[in-house]
Parts: C-alpha cells; sequence; structure tokens
C-alpha cells in the first residue's frame, strides 16, 4: 500500500479513454462500477470538450456481484454497439472488474458483433495511464494495421509521406503541437497520410502502413506502437522530439533524412523569434537563473536543453514521474551534472525543490502549488494540468512557434518575479508608499518635503552633509542605504553618521 | 407526454406525487460514488482526517473532485492498494497499519480517523471494521479510528454521508435526561447552521445539537427522548441507526425555499408545543424576506421547464421549491434513490404530470431529455457542457450540494444557481 495524497498520473483505463476520446468511430466499453464516469469530467471540464467521451460503463453494484456481471457486460456491450454503430470496440476492465475476473474479451467475442472488438489487459495495480494509452495505441494498431502487413524483408526506401503517432485527448498541448509540426512538415514538402490516436477513425489506423517513415511525437503513447510498425512494416520512427529551437532543428534534419531531401531550404526560412529574444540585452538577466524541472519524462528532458542552452539558465534539478522512461531522465540529469528525481510522490518532490533552491519551477499543475507555496516562480511544461492549460489560443510547445511560447511562458513569471521584487523594494519610498496615489493618474502631488523633513531614524544622528548626500542616491536604494548606514554606525557605536561614515558603510556592505 | 402513458398514468388523477408510479431503471449510471462526500465533510468535521482503502482510480477520483482544494494539506488521502498488497490478505492489514501509522505521525492534530471502504476493498473483503478496532487499540486514547463505506457499488455521491454519519451513530453517547432535545441531522455549511441555531433559540426550541459536529469529540447524545430533524434528504440508514437508538423523526419539508424552511421549522415547533402564532411571529420576517429575494429570479424562472438527472436525492425537494415558489415546471425528476417515508412531505407538493424516475439508463433518460426539449437541464459535469453543445441550457448539478442553499437567507441563492445559466444564455452574442 502507498499513502497519497496527489497521484500524478491516473489509472491505466483512462490512459485507454484519452486514447478512444481522441479518435473517433472508436467505442470503448468499460466494465466498472458506479462511480468510474467522473472521469468523463476530464473531458467534457479540463478539456472542455463538447461530446461526451465514447465510453459505456457496466456501472455494476453491489447486488450484482451475486454472478450476472457477465451478463450485464455483455448486454452493455451490444447495446453499445447498436446505439453507436462504432467501426471497432475496445473492451476491457477498470480496477474493481478486474478483481471480480469477468473477461470482456471473451464475452465480447461471444457477442459475434461485426466490427472489430480489441481486448485490453490493462493491469490496474502495477501500471498507470500513460502506460495505459500506449498500451492501448498497440493493440489498436496491431489489430487494425496487422492485417496489412507487408510481407516480410520487404524493403521501404525513404520516401515523403509520414504519419504522425503520438497526440491523444487530454494531452498537454497536443492540439496546437499537432497543427505546427503538420505545418512545419508540410513547408518541407512532405505528407501527413495519418495522424493517430487523435483525429482518426479505426479505418485510418489500417492505413498507416501507406505511409514511408514515423513521426513520434509523444513516446510515452506512441513508441511502443512505432517500434512494433519499424518491425512489421520497416517503417523507421523519429527520435527527436521537437520542443526549443535547436531540437527543432535537429528533427527538420532528422525528418529530411527520413524523407531523403535537403533540410537546408527549410532550415534557412524558419527561426523562432525566440532565438532572438533569448539574445537581446533585455534576457541578460535571465543568466544562470536556478531552475528546477519536473513532468513526463520527454517535456523534462526537452525543457532541460532548452533551459540550458536556449535560455542560459542553470538546471538544479531534473525529474519526472515516469518511471517507464527513468532511463532517459538519468542520462539527461548526467548532461546537467544533477541528481535525477524519479518518483511520483510529490512530497519528494517538494523536499528536492526546497533543497535545490532554484528561482524557477518548471513543473505540472502539482509544482505550480508547490511554488506558489515557496514563493518561487513556477511555469507548466508538463501534464497533469488543470483547465487553465486547455487554452483558447494557439500555444504549441512544439516547433519554432512552440519556441516562441516557451520563451513567453517561462520569463513571464519571472518577469513578474522582479517586479515584485522591486515593487517591495521601493515600498517605503515616498513615491511609492502604501498611500501615494498612482503616478499616472497625476493626483496628489507627492509628499516629497514630508519625506526630507523627515528625521533620521535610528540612534546615530544623522549629519547634514550626509543627510544632503543620502538624498542623492537613487530612490530606489535610498532606503536601503540609510539601513544598512545605521546599522553600520550602530555596531560600531558612533554618535553621528557623516559623510565618511556613509560611504565606509558604502564599502563596508559592497562586499 | 408519452413516458407518463408508458406508466399508465393519466396526469389528473393524483393529488401530487404521493402514490406517482416511478419510473425505475437500470443500466448506465452517470453518477458520482459516496468518496465524493469526503470533498465537503472534511471541512465540516475539522479535525477528522478521511483514508480512502483503495486503487489509484479512487485517488484520482478525489484529486479530480477536490480539485485545487487538495494543496492545501487537506485531511483526506488514500491507502493505494498494490498488486502485493493483492497476493495475501494478512500482508495487506500489515500495509494498512503501516500507512495509517506513517498518517497519523504526520498529523498529530487528528482525533477521528475514517477508514473509507472503496470498490477494490470491498470486492477483495478487506475487512476494514476490524482495521478500525485493530487500530483504535493502537492508537487511542488520541485517535479514533471508524470505518464506512463510499464504494461505487454501494453508495451514490451523497449516500457517502450518509454511510459516514451512520458510523458515528454508534460513538453517540446515550442521553442521560428525559427532557426532548432537538437533533439536526446532515452536514450544513457553518453559515446556515447558525441562522437555524438562532432561529430554534427565537421559537423556544432546545436543547439543539447537530450531526456531524464540528469537531469529533463534541458528539451529541441520543436517546428516546431526542426528536431528529432531517436537513438532507438522503440520510436514510442514518435515520434507522437513530431510531434504532430510540430518537424519534420529526416528519418535514427539506428547508429549501421559503416554504420548505417554514414548514421544517413548524415540524419542530409543533413537537415541542410551540404555538402557531409563535412559531409565525419568528419565521415570518426571514419568510418575507425570502419571498422578496425570490420575486427578482421569477422573471427569468417561471413557465421554464426543468429537467432533472438523478445525482444526489436533493431533486424532489429543489423541484418542489422551484415549481411552487418559482413557477418552474419540472419535466422530469430522476433521483438515485427515491426514500418515500422521508418525502412524504415533499410528494404531495410536487405537481402531478411529472414523471419521477429512480436509478439510471443514462442513455435512454438522454432520449427522453431531448424528446422533452426542456429549458433547463440540472446534470452532471459530464453531461453539462455535452449538453450545452447540443443547445440545452444546463446547471451543474454538483454546485448544489457544495453551496450553502437551506434557510431563508439562501433561498434566493438557490433560485439563482438556476437562473444564472438563463440569464447567461440570453446576455451571450456569439
Amino acid at each position: 500500500m502507498q499513502l497519497a495524497v496527489w497521484t500524478y498520473e491516473g489509472p491505466p483505463h483512462v490512459g485507454a479513454m484519452r486514447v478512444a476520446t481522441g479518435m473517433a468511430g472508436l467505442h470503448y466499453v468499460l466494465h466498472a462500477p458506479q462511480g468510474d464516469t467522473y472521469a468523463d469530467l476530464l473531458f467534457t471540464m479540463i478539456e472542455r470538450r463538447s461530446a461526451r467521451p465514447p465510453v459505456t460503463y457496466t456501472t455494476f453494484q453491489a447486488r450484482d456481484l451475486g454472478g450476472d456481471t457477465a451478463e450485464l457486460f455483455k448486454t452493455a456491450a451490444l447495446d453499445a454497439y447498436r446505439r453507436f454503430e462504432p467501426e471497432a470496440m475496445i473492451v476491457g476492465s477498470s480496477c474493481t472488474a478486474e478483481l471480480i475476473q469477468d473477461d470482456p474479451g471473451g464475452l465480447a467475442k461471444a457477442l459475434r458483433l461485426p466490427v472489430p472488438v480489441v481486448a485490453l489487459e490493462l493491469p490496474s495495480y502495477s501500471k498507470k495511464e500513460n502506460w495505459g494509452a500506449s498500451e492501448t495505441f498497440y493493440q489498436l494498431v496491431r489489430a487494425l494495421a496487422g492485417p496489412h502487413a507487408p510481407p516480410p524483408g520487404t524493403r521501404r526506401g525513404p520516401g515523403r509521406v509520414c504519419n504522425i503517432l503520438g497526440p491523444t485527448a487530454l494531452g498537454f498541448r497536443h492540439r496546437d503541437d499537432v497543427r505546427e509540426i503538420t505545418g512545419l512538415l508540410g513547408r518541407m514538402g512532405i505528407e501527413v497520410r495519418v495522424t493517430a490516436p487523435m483525429g482518426a477513425r479505426p479505418s485510418d489506423l489500417a492505413r498507416l502502413g501507406e505511409a514511408d517513415f514515423n513521426v513520434v511525437l509523444y513516446p510515452e503513447v506512441a513508441g511502443q506502437a512505432a517500434s512494433w510498425l519499424t518491425r512489421t512494416f520497416g517503417q523507421k520512427a523519429t527520435r527527436t522530439i521537437p520542443i526549443g529551437t535547436n531540437a527543432t532543428r535537429a528533427f527538420v534534419e532528422e525528418v529530411a533524412a527520413l524523407a531523403g531531401i535537403d533540410a537546408a531550404p527549410v532550415l534557412a526560412a524558419e527561426e523562432a523569434r525566440a532565438a532572438w529574444y533569448a539574445r537581446s540585452v533585455d534576457s541578460n538577466y535571465l543568466t544562470g537563473k536556478r531552475v528546477f524541472v519536473f513532468g513526463d519524462a520527454t517535456h523534462a528532458v526537452a525543457a532541460a536543453r532548452v533551459a540550458a542552452e536556449e535560455m542560459g539558465f542553470k538546471v538544479v534539478g531534473l525529474g519526472t514521474y515516469s518511471r517507464e522512461f527513468a532511463r532517459d531522465i538519468r542520462e539527461a540529469a548526467k548532461l546537467h551534472d544533477v541528481e535525477p528525481l524519479i518518483g511520483e510522490d510529490y512530497l519528494e518532490v517538494e523536499a528536492a525543490i526546497q533543497a535545490a533552491q532554484p528561482e524557477l519551477i518548471l513543473g505540472t499543475q502539482m509544482e505550480r502549488h508547490i511554488a506558489k507555496r515557496l514563493g518561487i516562480p513556477c511555469a507548466v511544461i508538463s501534464a497533469p494540468v488543470h483547465v487553465q492549460d486547455y487554452p483558447a489560443r494557439y500555444s504549441p510547445q512544439m516547433g519554432f512557434e512552440g519556441a516562441n511560447v516557451l520563451f513567453d511562458t517561462w520569463v513571464h513569471p519571472l518577469m513578474m518575479g522582479l517586479e515584485e521584487h522591486l515593487l517591495g523594494m521601493f515600498r517605503e519610498d515616498f513615491e511609492f508608499h502604501a498611500e501615494a496615489a498612482p503616478s499616472h493618474l497625476g493626483g496628489a502631488p507627492a509628499p516629497a518635503p514630508v519625506a526630507i523633513a523627515e528625521a533620521p531614524a535610528g540612534p546615530a544622528g544623522w549629519t547634514a552633509e550626509a543627510e544632503a548626500e543620502l538624498r542623492k542616491i537613487p530612490f530606489f536604494v535610498r532606503g536601503k542605504a540609510r539601513r544598512n548606514t545605521e546599522r553600520f554606525a550602530g555596531e560600531r557605536g558612533l554618535a553621528s553618521i557623516t559623510l565618511e561614515t556613509l560611504y565606509d558603510a558604502k564599502a563596508h556592505f559592497s562586499r | 407526454m408519452s413516458s407518463l402513458a408508458a406508466l399508465g398514468r393519466s396526469p389528473a388523477d393524483q393529488a401530487g406525487c404521493t402514490e406517482a408510479p416511478v419510473l425505475r431503471e437500470r443500466g448506465q449510471r452517470e453518477v458520482f460514488c459516496g468518496l465524493t462526500g469526503i470533498i465537503w465533510l472534511h471541512r465540516k468535521i475539522q479535525d477528522a482526517f478521511f483514508l480512502v482503502v483503495g486503487s489509484r482510480t479512487c485517488a484520482h477520483l478525489i484529486q479530480s473532485a477536490a480539485g485545487v482544494m487538495i494543496f492545501a494539506e487537506p485531511r483526506f488521502a488514500t491507502a493505494i492498494i498494490d498488486e502485493r498488497d493483492l497476493a495475501g490478505l494478512a500482508d495487506a492489514n500489515d500495509e494498512l497499519d503501516r500507512v495509517v501509522g506513517q498518517l497519523l505521525a504526520r498529523r498529530p492534530d487528528i482525533r477521528l480517523l475514517f477508514l473509507v471502504g472503496s470498490c477494490p476493498s470491498e470486492v477483495i473483503k478487506l475487512d476494514l471494521s476490524r482495521a478500525a478496532q485493530r487500530l483504535n487499540r493502537t492508537h487511542s486514547p488520541d485517535v479514533r479510528v471508524l470505518n464506512y463505506s463510499g464504494s461505487g457499488i454501494e453508495t451514490t455521491f451523497t449516500q457517502g454521508e450518509d454511510a459516514c454519519l451512520a458510523s458515528l451513530v454508534p460513538e453517540m453517547p446515550a442521553s442521560v435526561t428525559s427532557a426532548p432535545a432537538l437533533l439536526v441531522v446532515g452536514a450544513l455549511a457553518e453559515v446556515v447552521e447558525d441562522q437555524m441555531r438562532r432561529l430554534f433559540a427565537a421559537l423556544g426550541i432546545g436543547p439543539v445539537a447537530f450531526l456531524p459536529p464540528r469537531r469529533a469529540r463534541e458528539l451529541p447524545a441520543v436517546g428516546p427522548n431526542t426528536r431528529m430533524l432531517l436537513a438532507q434528504p438522503f440520510l436514510a440508514d442514518t435515520a434507522r441507526a437513530l431510531e434504532a437508538r430510540g430518537a424519534v423523526h420529526l416528519p418535514a419539508p427539506f428547508p429549501l425555499g421559503a416554504e420548505g424552511t417554514t414548514g421544517w421549522l413548524r415540524a419542530a415547533a409543533g413537537a415541542w408545543g410551540i404555538p402557531a402564532d409563535r412559531s409565525r411571529a419568528v419565521t415570518e420576517a426571514g419568510e418575507q424576506r425570502a419571498r422578496i429575494v425570490l420575486d427578482r429570479h421569477r422573471e427569468a424562472l417561471a413557465g421554464r421547464r426543468i429537467f432533472f438527472f438523478p445525482d444526489s436525492q436533493l431533486e424532489i425537494p429543489l423541484a418542489r421549491f422551484l415549481a411552487r415558489e418559482l413557477g418552474m415546471r419540472p419535466v422530469e425528476i430522476g433521483t438515485p434513490y427515491l426514500h418515500r417515508a422521508h418525502l412524504a412531505a415533499e410528494l404531495p407538493l410536487l405537481p402531478r404530470d411529472v414523471l419521477l424516475s429512480e436509478g439510471q439508463d443514462v442513455d435512454r433518460q438522454l432520449d427522453r431529455c431531448r424528446a422533452e426539449k426542456p429549458d433547463l437541464v440540472v446534470c452532471g459535469l459530464g453531461l453539462a457542457n455535452p449538453l450545452e453543445a447540443e443547445g440545452f441550457a444546463t446547471k451543474w448539478s454538483i454546485e448544489l450540494v457544495f453551496t450553502p442553499i437551506q434557510g431563508y437567507e439562501q433561498a434566493g441563492d438557490l433560485a439563482e444557481l438556476f437562473a444564472r445559466p438563463l440569464v447567461r444564455r440570453q446576455k451571450l452574442r456569439v
């Protein structure tokens, strides 16, 4: 047993729902108790989908456990087929149904439905959401594309037709990543045959073999299916995740090699604005900012690279909740010379963040809240995310526009941080004290004379000369200079603060 | 209405819906399980902790339902059962003890720990009542450990509160006096609870206690002198457990709207033998205030047809309030479970031509809803946006459980919850 307040991933059947909901013409019959329909609202509320997920739950109750749960499953599957008339169905159990050991696959087979029915084995007590999505997609691809596999040994040369694999419902920015990468491929003269699971029908999956190679956007979902396609159809798959300017350029080169074309024209024509923004002098203050990165392995590894290479940050922590991809994180952690953090106990993540003392956290929804508690700026780079990270506006993470989005998203909380810091520093100044009217409203005149006439605080008195000199110091550091000087004088038991004391103190504190 | 015809019933042959036939359906249910009750119960009992013994699905449900609340050091968590626990039951019990020890070490402020059963723990027959007994021996007197089931196979949404409160009943001390005492049963928002206390005091009713209490050690006494007023319609098991200890149920409508609140208060006043004119003098001001506010929402709601999907068992009292005080026309009132005895004061007040349904086959119910074309649909969040996209105005029902809606002062807020989606649809020009 594991004590959990928060889980980064749902159970594996939620992963299967993400595949089914992303597709069209597919229906999922899930053997599950009353209540498991809660997962519908992840799609209708968080992702704001306008249709119910294509899932029928058997909703068995305690009184059904006597023996007719199998019958209940058959009725539900038959009703679902008649009502929704899908091209194909997937059937399986949720965690509780796994315990009662009906066999959805066998039961569905007995119904002799006139469409392909793919049975899913999703072990709920050892696996999680991403694994469920991956397994579901893999089983669907095997079942639907498998019959069209070419004879063994068939050669496949470079060619300009590809599939895009991995996007699902409830994926972090999947909608816009697909659009961005499809556009990029289009500008390279490459045709996308099938994008799957998101947007595909079962009949589209049957046509996966028509492509020359596969573009894998999210290995967590599509890695397994892609390697099966490599083995069975001889289709190679991309390995570079096009997140960040450099990775996108590497991706373009990798795709060009697979398609047998020249990458140079595209690379010459395309550039992320982010690259120039990062070079502009305004970004100087970003140099060496300490950043802690946590998320799914793909996004975390990509974000760490962008942070170090394209923003000039220092990566001080790197981790993932996806144990299946722990190796990728370990390798990346070596590059950044940090200790990898692998696990899904968010208290452990919080402890690691506190120990690393970053100035920026790049993470999931949970890290956003950890950051809020610790008062550290934060940006979201990975699922799980809440409703605000399924935005109405176009906001990919991938490709050149994605790099622009990353720059804005990551710098924004830091600018906010700097603003807050400045405001805090100015708080005691006469122009910014709590009662002062906003200067741009042209209201009451600033009470400057009062500030000047104010008697110096502290035990040591200021000489007129020193006081006059203090007023020449820019207002936003004046308060600090006054405090430091008085502290300096106090520690040395000086009776009055002279011009000499002021500069002695400045020299003392400037070390 | 074709559905009524199917039930062999003409609209005008009964007074209200007391004898009305009920359409009982079985099929896919789009409802929450009882675990969800934890989300509001833990806010109510301030030193209690709810430990769900379940799967990753249960943890995922709680975090989806709790939304942002999960980060404020919440007093609930899940002991996630894994493969090793499924291998042998003895092991699972040791594991549970370990997890509870770990938890209580982290939260020394906890006085009451609920082990909350789930579908997986029920199916593998993990005996949580024995586990609670065992853990009590280890952790008493600092912490009391109780158990109840919030599983989907046994409970629907608010029934989780019923199961929780029923588990508290054996813990309540026996009353030592014979003088009548009022017990208000059902978690109410603190603001509502305080208003009710003031009204009972003005009526001269006392002593008054509430179940659940705000702190675990403040459980009220119960005995043959206890008169209980149900504040919520979903408390069948709790009421039965209290009756077994001698408490007497005071039949009343539920305190929703001006009429419901007055009826509810009057049931207590009757039991205390308070003259009608005195009780009217106390309730009049609040009732009048409520009616004035309700009038403001009447224009948006009167004559509008409303359809309830089953969710919380609040549907029947809500439909009664909307029909009688705001002029709405209920078309179908779905409820997960219809407890006739507790609704005895509600059913006669319902309009006659309404279809009552208990249980659910969600696709068929959606077919009925689409055929009826109601002006407003009350449903869960899994159905709300899809129905909006089909052109229906919806009111998501979970809000009715989290928002203070009972009593005179909240009657206007309650009406507004239903008026807002209709007003919003008028305002939007996109």
